[in-house]
């Protein structure tokens, strides 16, 4: 396997892009990327895209946004891991630079979710579980797949809503310093504790928003990477994994098997432990689901994420701090886009190009985790400077 | 954080989805709900227990598989009750879903009805049984007292 470096980032402004369609927001996040490589689309290989979809009009996206970024004629997929369909296609497009197929592959990440209304988005990511023994029947929706993970945490660990809501109030904090987030302000607990419930004990600002968003990076190998660039960001190791369509099929429901397994292959590979990492962005999809997270990937014992929300660890400053791009949560959730955007935040951090909220860099660690569904899908990427 | 001015747009043909779902093969358990009675599969050879019940065991590739009643009592290992409805559940009611342990070994996921939210707490007894709705046969939970 050759080494893969991160060689150009960028990134679209998340949030309701009713103003632009679907290629004109991936070109967004492509130019910036192309400019930040000093590279053109005849310089590229291949293109993965990465994009859950059916809540916009291009049944074929992929070559859609091939077309409009000039890359028509290279080596092109969709790839599709529902919320993790964004890391998939980094993880496509690494492996064919790292098995020897391409020199420069680019990665991007996409998602309109908002040209269909509220409901049938709802209706929609609602689907993405089982449709015949979940949905058919019982009308499960994304957020109540993530409450029975709450519901569960909170009876077996004594984790509290105000915990839940704590979460909510880190990333919207830092949220507030993204210009490319969709949620660009700070909240209160109590602006969380008074929203609108959604499926008990979740709550509106407990949940990250409905977002259209574009994401983008290029990847080279190790030659290539240093000819272009005196900063590569190194993708040291990609570890995945996979959990039961049928959520009834799970061994529990306080935490999620697929990130215990995703992460210990990452961390294998790249001989490193979780205590290592300067800056991490997890799967806060929800306000629970960055607590569980804290948990599988071992920053925290088992049980205690509630507790290290708490004592403010994963702030700047903290332990490790996670999610200061706002996360899921205040940036943004364009399912498609996720992936490649924790991609983009980190790479900014360990080039240290972060501004107002640059961590500090000892290790020139940073951890990327992100998962699919309810957990059916798992991507954890680490990433060294 | 308001877009200016309203943008213009393009309303799609519009287009309508409706999957016919085969059930030919599980034949027994969706003729089973509709005569009052919620299966899991068995694997004749290998004997693994599967709810939902599937046609096929992934274990021992066999192809084999019989019926097992598995009405009766579970416990509550997780919940939550569904506000926010998914479009085409709109003219439904607030639901809870409940995920429960049942003493044949298998875990069911289906709606909790009847019962007062106050009462429906993770270990509480539930009691499985099929249903029919107009959505086709089905199976839920209610308390057991």
């Amino acid at each position: 396997m050759r080494k893969v470096a991160i060689v150009g980032v960028g990134h679209s402004r998340f949030g309701d892009r009713r103003d632009v369609n679907l290629p004109e927001l991936a070109f967004e996040a492509a130019k910036p990327a192309f400019e930040d490589a000093n590279l053109t689309s005849k310089d590229v290989d291949f293109l993965s895209v990465g994009t859950a979809g059916g809540w916009y009009e291009e049944f074929l996206p992929a070559v859609v946004v091939s077309e409009y970024l000039g890359l028509s004629g290279k080596g092109l997929v969709r790839c599709e891991a529902a919320c993790a369909s964004g890391s998939a296609a980094v993880a496509t497009a690494y492996n064919t630079i790292a098995s020897g197929q391409n020199d420069v592959a680019m990665a991007v990440g996409i998602e309109k979710m908002t040209e269909v209304d509220t409901l049938t988005a709802v209706e929609l990511i609602g689907r993405a579980g089982y449709y015949l023994w979940e949905f058919h029947n019982f009308g499960m929706t994304f957020p109540g797949y993530y409450a029975l993970h709450a519901t569960a945490h909170m009876k077996k660990f004594g984790t509290t809503e105000e915990q839940l809501a704590e979460v909510a109030v880190k990333n919207h904090k830092y949220g507030s310093m993204n210009p490319y987030a969709h949620l660009q302000r700070a909240i209160k607990i109590d602006d969380v504790l008074s929203s609108r419930m959604v499926a008990w004990p979740l709550k509106l600002y407990d949940c990250s928003p409905i977002s259209d968003g574009a994401a983008a990076i290029i990847l080279a190998s190790e030659e290539k990477a240093k000819s272009l660039t005196d900063s590569p960001v190194w993708i040291e190791a990609i570890g995945t994994s996979s959990d039961t369509a049928n959520i009834s099929k799970r061994s529990g429901y306080t935490g999620l098997e697929a990130t215990v397994i995703a992460s210990e292959k990452a961390f294998k590979r790249a001989n490193v432990g979780p205590d290592q990492f300067d800056v991490a962005d997890v799967h806060d999809c929800f306000t629970i689901a960055e607590l569980l997270a804290y948990e599988d990937l071992g920053f925290c014992e088992r049980g205690e994420g509630g507790k290290m929300i708490d004592e403010g660890q994963t702030e700047i400053g903290g332990k490790i701090p996670v999610n200061v791009d706002g996360g899921l949560k205040a940036k943004g959730h364009p399912i498609g886009a996720t992936g490649v955007s924790m991609m983009v935040g980190l790479t900014r951090q360990l080039r240290k190009q972060a501004g107002k909220t640059q961590v500090p860099i000892k290790n020139g660690l940073a951890l990327a985790h992100n998962v699919g569904g309810t957990g059916h899908y798992c991507y954890v990427t680490v990433l060294r400077s | 954080m308001a877009l200016s001015p309203p943008v213009r747009r393009l309303k799609s043909r519009p287009i309508t989805f409706v999957f016919e779902i085969p059930t030919d093969k599980l034949r027994e358990f969706w003729e089973g709900l509709e005569k009052g009675k919620v299966y899991a599969s068995k694997c004749k050879k290998c004997g693994k227990l599967s709810f939902p019940p599937t046609a096929d065991c992934a274990r021992c590739l066999n192809k084999e598989i019989e019926m097992v009643d598995i009405q009766g009592e579970g416990e509550i290992e997780t919940f939550t009750h569904i506000v926010i409805r998914p479009a085409s559940f709109q003219s439904q009611p607030t639901y809870t879903v409940t995920v429960a342990k049942m003493n044949s070994g298998v875990t069911v996921l289906a709606w909790l009805t009847g019962a007062k939210l106050s009462d429906v707490k993770v270990g509480a007894k539930v009691r499985l049984a099929a249903v029919q709705s107009p959505d086709g046969p089905s199976y839920g939970f209610t308390l057991v007292h």
